[in-house]
């Protein structure tokens, strides 16, 4: 019999109290070594789409902001297009899609400004819901945590999302769906522990 | 291209998100099991960032911080390694981002408590994207060993923290490098997060008297691997691809 000799991922490991100074040097106060914070910027004057602002703070156990956390978002471009490297093709040249955020030393919120995502299919051409991947890390996270950010403002397509529609306990969906707070301005908590747990996805 | 799906990850590979040695994860682990998704696109793309948006020395941080004509102190060393995926393949275009102590251990960080020397020619940040085969190198300062607030007497081996981005969302990855024979390895919480000695010696970079460069610099080589995608042998395709 032959094994065959697949090469096994490297092992994770936290990304410590200190990221910010390899990924927002100027955030933390390292100056002049980059021009700017990788993905401080998503759009500019001409990216297309409705302009949003997303915020939140990730909770701990003890329901204490993480104020050292570091969060980055993915997502498609209004017409659901992933920029980059997407196989069906060109997206809005004006649009990064992906973004990175420090929380703040203070508070722990963490903001993008960004626009809202066009609707992209699932692998059997069905359509998903508009959404957008978080990805967190921080001190004591040791394996980066994987998240969907759902819309509260698009209750019948959320109904028919394929990946909404599987999960088994849909008490837990709410967790995965942001709170409007104002015109075009949304806001995703993340717990950690306890009843509203925020559902992670093993992907 | 993104048109495979990224075989699973082996979360045996991988820390259990609770560690009681390490104390930080108990109320920043997740209680309930991460839910098991197959990759749509939303994972399988991922940014793809271009050799033009890095600067000239940014994978260099024995000179990337120091005032002109100035050097941090320490032992100058080169880092450099190939990003593999999980069938052997260099991935090209991989970006790599690094930030470590220095020389004595001590970050330049707000929240850094340890009372060791900043260098003022040291910035402790790096980035580098990898080559068509997947190769890449940097060169850096050996950074020291520092203690944390974990145990009574924690000390963190010397070690570069690695941040890397492969083609696709799943395959994000932060992890840390260690340097071969050092007895601290062997002691750390955070190490011993990782359930076995393998997975462990695949973050101990070897020694590389090969890419030594004679009276600069030392030579440690640092393979990454991230995971593979599936291959199409039997898809079918939908129409116009
Ligand atoms: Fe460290």
């Amino acid at each position: 019999m032959q094994r065959l000799p697949y090469l096994k991922e490297s092992p994770s490991q936290t990304a410590g109290p200190y990221v910010h100074i390899g990924c927002t040097p100027n955030f933390c106060g390292i100056n002049g070594v980059y021009d700017e914070d990788p993905g401080a910027r998503m759009v500019d004057e001409r990216t297309q789409g409705a302009r949003i602002t997303l915020s939140g703070v990730v909770y701990d156990g003890m329901d204490a902001p993480m104020k050292d956390v570091m969060v980055e978002i993915w997502q498609a471009d209004a017409a659901g297009i992933y920029p980059g490297n997407d196989p069906r093709g060109n997206a809005d040249p004006h649009f990064t899609g992906w973004g990175r955020k420090a929380g703040d030393y203070a508070t722990g919120e963490w903001v993008f400004e960004t626009i809202k995502p066009g609707r992209v299919p699932f692998k059997d051409g069905r359509m998903m819901a508009p959404h957008i991947t978080l990805w967190i890390v921080a001190r004591g996270i040791n394996t980066g945590l994987h998240t969907r950010i759902y819309f509260p403002d698009e209750d019948a397509v959320n109904a028919e999302d394929p990946v909404l529609m599987r999960l088994e306990h849909k008490s837990r969906i709410p967790t995965l769906i942001a709170e409007k707070t104002g015109p075009g301005a949304y806001r995703f908590d993340v717990r950690l522990h306890g009843e509203r747990e925020t559902i992670f996805f093993d992907i | 291209m993104s048109d495979g799906s990224f075989f699973q990850r082996d979360r045996g590979r991988h820390p259990p998100a609770y560690s009681a040695g390490y104390k930080s994860s108990i109320l920043r682990s997740p209680t309930r099991a991460p839910i098991s998704m197959d990759n749509t696109l939303s994972e399988m793309t991922g940014p793809v960032f271009g050799h033009h948006q890095l600067g000239p020395l940014d994978s260099d941080l024995i000179l990337n911080f120091a005032k002109p004509g100035e050097m941090p102190v320490g032992q100058r060393i080169i880092v450099h390694g190939r990003v593999l995926d999980g069938n052997g393949r260099g991935v090209p275009d991989a970006l790599l981002e690094v930030w470590q102590a220095n020389a004595g251990g001590r970050y330049r960080h707000a929240r850094e408590t340890y009372l060791a020397a900043l260098d003022p020619n040291f910035g402790g940040c790096g980035r580098v994207m990898t080559g068509e085969d997947g190769s890449y190198a940097i060169r850096t300062i050996k950074p020291g060993a520092y203690p944390w607030p974990n145990g009574p007497n924690d000390w963190r081996p010397a070690h570069i923290h690695f941040s890397v981005f492969g083609s696709g969302f799943a395959q994000r990855l932060i992890t840390q490098m260690y340097f071969e024979g050092d007895p601290m390895i062997a002691l750390c919480p955070i190490v011993r997060t990782i359930p076995t000695q393998e997975a462990i010696d695949s973050l101990t970079a070897l020694y590389d008297p090969q890419a030594t460069v004679p009276m600069d610099a030392r030579a440690y080589r640092f393979d990454i691997v991230l995971r593979g995608r599936r291959s199409t042998l039997f898809e079918n395709r939908m129409e116009g691809n």
